[in-house]
């Protein structure tokens, strides 16, 4: 049984496979939604038309496509970051749900100060919440090398049931008390919510401005640093690093925060600018780190690059928020951003290797 | 009253843990051929969607609905994992990362979602539940009819097939030959065993099973569809594989743990004890954690049984 497709190793890579690989990924995945759409009887023409003017095309909807790209980029960055770093970090999800948790804390608490100091000790609070919340399984791997794939996720589920005890489970400093028939959080003062920007037309939430900033950043700290050039060895080259006497546990607990930090910005700033509130069932509805990782994936762990993607899932997002109903099926859009995270993976493939079909098993006599 | 609450959870353990046990199982077989498949929830939930479509829509006794909605939806479960395999043996992608996509793709918010909405699964309860089956009367054995025997078809089924595994791992050919697969590809294929048939094989199987786990949580534990409700047993079937040093019949033990501890706090709850829900509901995730630091620093740093090429997709040319 050969197979008939071969894949031969490629010695050098093309330049603009860069842009094209991703292009030709999400062309790729909306034909394979389309298959998905006709099988179960649904027009995808229509489908996609709509998505796209309900996302993009008019300038109510960018604004909305950016309220949705927010939380997005952040667990974007948080997943680029460590997987950039070869630490399969899927708790993105888990320390956002931290970041919320201490950003609300911190807004509730000092809600008698200026708005200004609000938000400085909301964005704070946020980042240290989820940054220690990863540095758990930082330490895990580091010390006692843990598979962090598994301890993230546990520590994923770990976040949400926390998350319902405070609300649901308990008669915590986050929950209204006033709510007795279905318990809520308790809501921000209005002095607390953070301002959005108005450019050109487009609202541009604060939380989005935070993280194309910490994009650029973090692409500095990646590609200009000695932090960000010791991170890379480690990845591609663990014992190698070991041996230049590189501090690689001390670096993926490093990582590790930082991602979680980014994360935390993201909690805070779905508590800041858009809920107001420690939305428990909303934010674990919503998976916002899951898609974090797509986002990641897509932008090919680059962190500029991971805040362009997000704009592009958003739009998904948003469009999937407004178009929910029976001709607009829930899960559409997670399966169309899983499907372009499948094409994005094997589009992969196509910058390492040269797919070449098989004739009469003459070429694999020869490569044998 | 204290043996009776006893004889509760061991029941419970073992019908929650069921489940857990067929979705490690089928991961066990994948690793053992070197593939790791991250995407076990996702394949869980699109068995579990499928067959509760199936139990919905097909008519008939109740017996050849329950068997034919167990079929199709591991079926379902068996062709998503044929799409991990090509992605993971074929094309070579980034083991994790393909895992990862299949439980995007497949999860919760995902095509089991799309599916539960576009087929209306959620509306309605399963009309042919999975229910407990009497095999000869054994339910009336005292203490432990009420612990083994108060269960359903499919947990009779994993106790034959945590049998058969052994054997075909450790007493066959076949299983021999699977096991040298995942440890030394390169020496396999040099034996003249098809690498990628092997891992080709044990990867649709993997799903199958995941599917099996899949239709017990939409068709035994809760008869009725909601979105998402495996709510992690994939990951911890992946952890479970750990715990089992890959191994059917530790696994199985390691299975019967986790599902004591998920049943405990339905079991305490009903019982009206004074015990938070919430620290209950945390107990599997954090005992997951906990078990996994335990395993990976000091003795058992070697990893006991774990395949040497697991996860490393094998390419001939580079030999």
């Amino acid at each position: 049984m050969k197979s008939p497709l071969r894949l031969e190793r490629r010695l050098t890579q093309p330049k603009k496979l860069n842009w094209l690989v991703p292009l030709i990924s999400i062309a790729a995945a909306l034909a394979l939604g389309a298959i998905v759409l006709l099988l179960t009887g649904k027009n995808p023409l229509s489908a996609y038309h709509r998505i796209l003017e309900t996302a993009f095309t008019s300038k109510s909807s960018f604004s909305g496509t950016l309220v949705s790209a927010t939380p997005l980029a952040f667990t974007g960055l948080c997943a680029a970051l460590t997987f950039r770093a070869g630490i399969i970090n899927i708790g993105g999800e888990g320390q956002f749900f931290m970041g919320a948790v201490g950003a609300t804390l911190a807004g509730l608490a000092l809600s008698g100060q200026p708005t200004a100091i609000i938000i400085l000790s909301m964005v704070v609070m946020g980042a240290l919440f989820g940054g220690l919340y990863a540095v758990i399984a930082g330490v895990l791997k580091a010390k006692f090398n843990t598979n962090e794939i598994i301890t993230t996720l546990m520590l994923n589920y770990l976040a949400g049931i926390f998350l319902n005890y405070l609300i649901f489970g308990s008669t915590s400093y986050w929950r209204d008390p006033q709510s007795m028939g279905f318990p809520t959080g308790k809501q921000l003062q209005p002095r607390a919510f953070w301002p959005s920007l108005h450019i050109v037309g487009f609202t541009v939430p604060l939380g989005f401005l935070l993280a194309t900033i910490l994009g650029m950043l973090l692409w500095f700290l990646y590609a200009r640093t000695r932090f960000g050039y010791e991170v890379n060895v480690i990845a591609d080259a663990p014992s190698a690093a070991r041996y230049a006497g590189m501090r690689t546990r001390w670096k993926i607990i490093s990582v590790m925060a930082i991602a979680g930090a980014v994360a935390g910005f993201g909690g805070a700033s779905d508590v800041g600018d858009f809920r107001h509130v420690l939305d428990a069932k909303g934010l674990q509805l919503a998976g916002y780190g899951y898609t974090g990782i797509v986002v990641a994936a897509l932008a090919r762990y680059n962190p500029v690059s991971a805040v362009t993607v997000a704009i592009l899932m958003g739009g998904l997002t948003n469009a999937g928020y407004a178009l929910q109903g029976p001709n607009f099926p829930s899960g559409l859009v997670g399966t169309l951003q899983g499907l372009i995270l499948f094409t994005a993976v094997a589009g992969e493939v196509l910058t390492r290797y040269r797919i070449r079909t098989q004739k009469s098993g003459a070429l694999s006599e020869v490569a044998a | 009253m204290n043996s009776n609450l006893f004889m509760v959870i061991a029941a419970s353990a073992i019908f929650y843990g069921t489940p857990l046990f067929f979705a490690a199982l089928g991961e066990l077989l994948t690793e053992r051929s070197g593939v790791l498949n991250l995407g076990v929830e996702g394949m869980m939930l699109i068995g579990g969607v499928t067959g509760a479509w199936a139990s919905q829509h097909i008519g008939g006794t109740s017996w050849f609905v329950v068997l034919m909605s167990i079929l199709i939806g591991t079926s379902a479960a068996a062709l998503v994992g044929l799409l991990h395999a090509f992605l993971a043996i074929t094309l070579r992608v980034n083991q994790t990362v393909a895992g990862l996509a299949i439980t995007i793709f497949a999860g919760g918010l995902g095509l089991s979602s799309y599916f539960a909405s576009v087929w209306n699964v959620a509306q309605r309860p399963a009309t042919h539940p999975i229910r407990f089956l009497d095999v000869g009367g054994l339910a009336d054995t005292p203490i432990l009819g009420p612990i083994f025997f108060h269960q359903n078809i499919l947990t009779y089924f994993s106790w034959i097939a945590v049998v058969v595994a052994s054997i075909y791992l450790f007493r066959t050919r076949v299983g021999l030959q699977l096991r040298a697969v995942g440890e030394s590809p390169q020496t396999a294929d040099a034996m003249g065993i098809n690498v990628v048939k092997y891992r080709y094989i044990h990867t649709v199987i993997g799903g199958a099973l995941a599917g099996v786990g899949g239709v017990y949580y939409s068709l035994a534990i809760i008869p009725t569809w909601v979105d998402g409700m495996t709510k992690g047993a994939g990951w911890i079937a992946i952890a479970l594989v750990i715990f089992g040093f890959w191994r059917p019949d530790l696994t199985l033990a390691g299975a019967y743990l986790f599902g004591a501890l998920q049943s405990l706090s339905l079991t305490l709850k009903a019982r009206n004890m004074h015990i938070n829900g919430d620290l209950l509901d945390a107990l599997p995730f954090i005992m997951t954690i906990v078990v996994l630091v335990l395993l990976s620093g000091g003795w058992a740093k070697k990893r006991l049984g774990a395949p040497a090429s697991l996860g490393v997709p094998y390419e001939r040319e580079e030999r």
